[in-house]
């Protein structure tokens, strides 16, 4: 491999009291590249990105980051207490400062433009994911960690979200790391799958990860059967407020 | 006797001032009853002050340091939830100092101004101390403004974006140690808690901003102390107690005012 990766996971494993919830996992997420993460509920998922991040520290293996590299955390839930007065463009720049011009041109690249002036407990769901996306985008990342970017977000928002997330890759060449609940989410956009459940259990090309008995095993038949509903091409799409709008020339999903 | 009224105004606003900021950061991240905690244990600080003789404030906000601390451990340690781990302390050290004080057979300790302020009695002293630990607290949480409101907002997006939380955290913890022995000969450690939520409650409806309902909470806290003050004088009832009636007092007013003016 010729590119240097961003990031290399190596021999990680975590346990709490006893309890294995991280086994032998390596990776690696280099430049453009998309990297899922996906397994059931207690996968473990959270965890490594938990350790990714240098939230936790791995019992054994090593995490190497390229040197002086940018991460932007896009985390899987907000939790604003209502007493506090906070608005999107508040929050979006805390401990970082940028113009509001800019803050308002990053919403406009996620499609949250109307929330600026919103106070941040106020906002839908399908927003509030937006807005974290944005939020991480200011701090001009080199790896993006997305935990469950497309959670609370109806289906067509979902869509939305992956095309968003697709497009970011190509526009930046930044590498993400993407947590999901589920294959069928990130076929069209990923590069490379990690079926997790607490080990590796198989990973490669979603194609691939997707005829591959660990996969079928862990998902189950019908699990593995949904794809095929999924594995379709729209031929447009909608915006937040689910008014249909013309497909871009990328806008089609898989 | 003359510059009687300006001093005690001058204590009770100097409280008030800091308080607003502290306690909106109290009522964000849900610490009003660990502020409570670490009051209670302000009666212990002045117990071990007079034994060891230094200064109360400074032995009140040594105790309320030390409390904080145990409490840090105990999290680490224990199963128990936090709530419980407070109602612990909170008890176990208001009642530690009671026993204590019991045993100072031959120092006299005016425990009703202790638990319930005695600000019409504040000497110059106190105000020296009052506005010390003010400017100090101040500068403090000024230096520590956006790193704290940004752990508060998050606290893992804060880590990953190079905030020292854990530092952070012990530092506001300091700040309240400090506001309580500094505010303790205003309102008394039973009532202290109530002068740093109450105002903060209070600005939350007319605030758009962090630092719009920090500055507001100084205002209203301000505004509860010249009124319970008036009051206190006016009708000779408890200081501390009349403050903590106007700021709610104040509270309640504000809550009935109509939603659109906020929003």
């Amino acid at each position: 491999m010729s590119v240097e990766p961003l990031l290399t996971v190596e021999d990680v494993s975590f346990a709490i009291r006893g309890n294995a919830i991280v086994q032998n996992v390596s990776f690696q997420v280099t430049p453009g590249e998309i990297v899922a993460l996906i397994g059931p509920n207690g996968a473990g998922k959270s965890t490594l990105v938990r350790i990714v991040l240098g939230l936790l520290q791995p019992d054994s293996g090593q995490i190497a980051l390229k040197p002086g590299l940018r991460v932007g955390y896009m985390p899987q839930r907000l939790a604003v207490a209502d007493t506090l007065p906070l608005t999107v463009q508040r929050f979006i720049t805390l401990g970082m400062s940028a113009s509001r011009r800019r803050v308002r041109e990053l919403l406009a690249e996620v499609g949250a433009a109307q929330v600026l002036d919103s106070p941040v407990q106020a906002i839908s769901g399908g927003e509030l994911q937006r807005v974290l996306l944005a939020r991480a985008l200011l701090r001009q990342p080199d790896l993006l960690v997305l935990d469950e970017p497309i959670q609370g977000v109806d289906l067509n928002g979902q869509y939305e979200l992956h095309d968003l997330i697709s497009n970011l890759r190509r526009q930046r060449g930044c590498g993400i790391l993407m947590v999901s609940h589920e294959l069928h989410l990130v076929m069209a956009t990923t590069d490379h799958v990690i079926c997790l459940n607490r080990h590796v259990c198989c990973s490669g090309h979603p194609d691939h990860v997707a005829r591959d008995p660990a996969y079928l095993e862990l998902f189950g038949i019908e699990g593995a059967r949904t794809l095929a509903i999924y594995h379709h091409r729209h031929n447009h799409r909608h915006d937040l407020h689910g008014a249909v709008v013309a497909s871009a020339e990328d806008g089609a999903h898989g | 006797m003359d510059d009687f009224l300006p001093r005690v105004l001058l204590g009770g606003f100097g409280v008030a001032l800091v308080a607003g900021p502290l306690g909106a950061f109290i009522v964000w991240r849900r610490m009003a009853y660990f502020g409570d905690t670490l009051s209670h244990s302000g009666l212990l600080g002045v117990v071990l002050g007079t034994v060891l003789g230094i200064n109360p404030q400074l032995s009140v906000a040594i105790t309320c340091l030390g409390v904080a601390l145990a409490l840090v451990l105990l999290q680490r340690r224990q199963a128990l939830a936090t709530d419980t781990l407070l109602g612990i302390l909170a008890h176990a050290t208001l009642s530690l100092g009671l026993v204590a004080l019991a045993f100072l057979e031959t120092v006299r300790v005016d425990l009703v101004s202790y638990l319930f302020g005695d600000i019409l009695s504040i000497s110059t002293t106190d105000l020296y101390w009052i506005w010390g630990g003010n400017l100090l607290t101040l500068s403090i949480l000024l230096g520590l403004w956006r790193p704290l409101l940004a752990a508060t907002v998050h606290e893992e997006l804060a880590r990953v974006e190079g905030v020292p939380v854990f530092q952070i955290r012990l530092a506001f913890m300091l700040l309240i140690a400090i506001v309580i022995a500094v505010a303790m000969k205003v309102v008394g450690i039973l009532l202290i808690t109530s002068l740093l939520i109450i105002p903060a409650a209070t600005a939350r409806r007319f605030a758009r901003s962090p630092e719009g309902m920090a500055m507001l909470a100084s205002v209203f806290g301000c505004l509860a102390v010249g009124l319970g003050l008036w009051a206190s004088l006016r009708w000779d009832t408890p200081a501390g107690p009349s403050v903590v009636v106007a700021a709610t007092s104040l509270f309640m007013l504000g809550s009935a005012t109509p939603n659109r003016w906020w929003r």
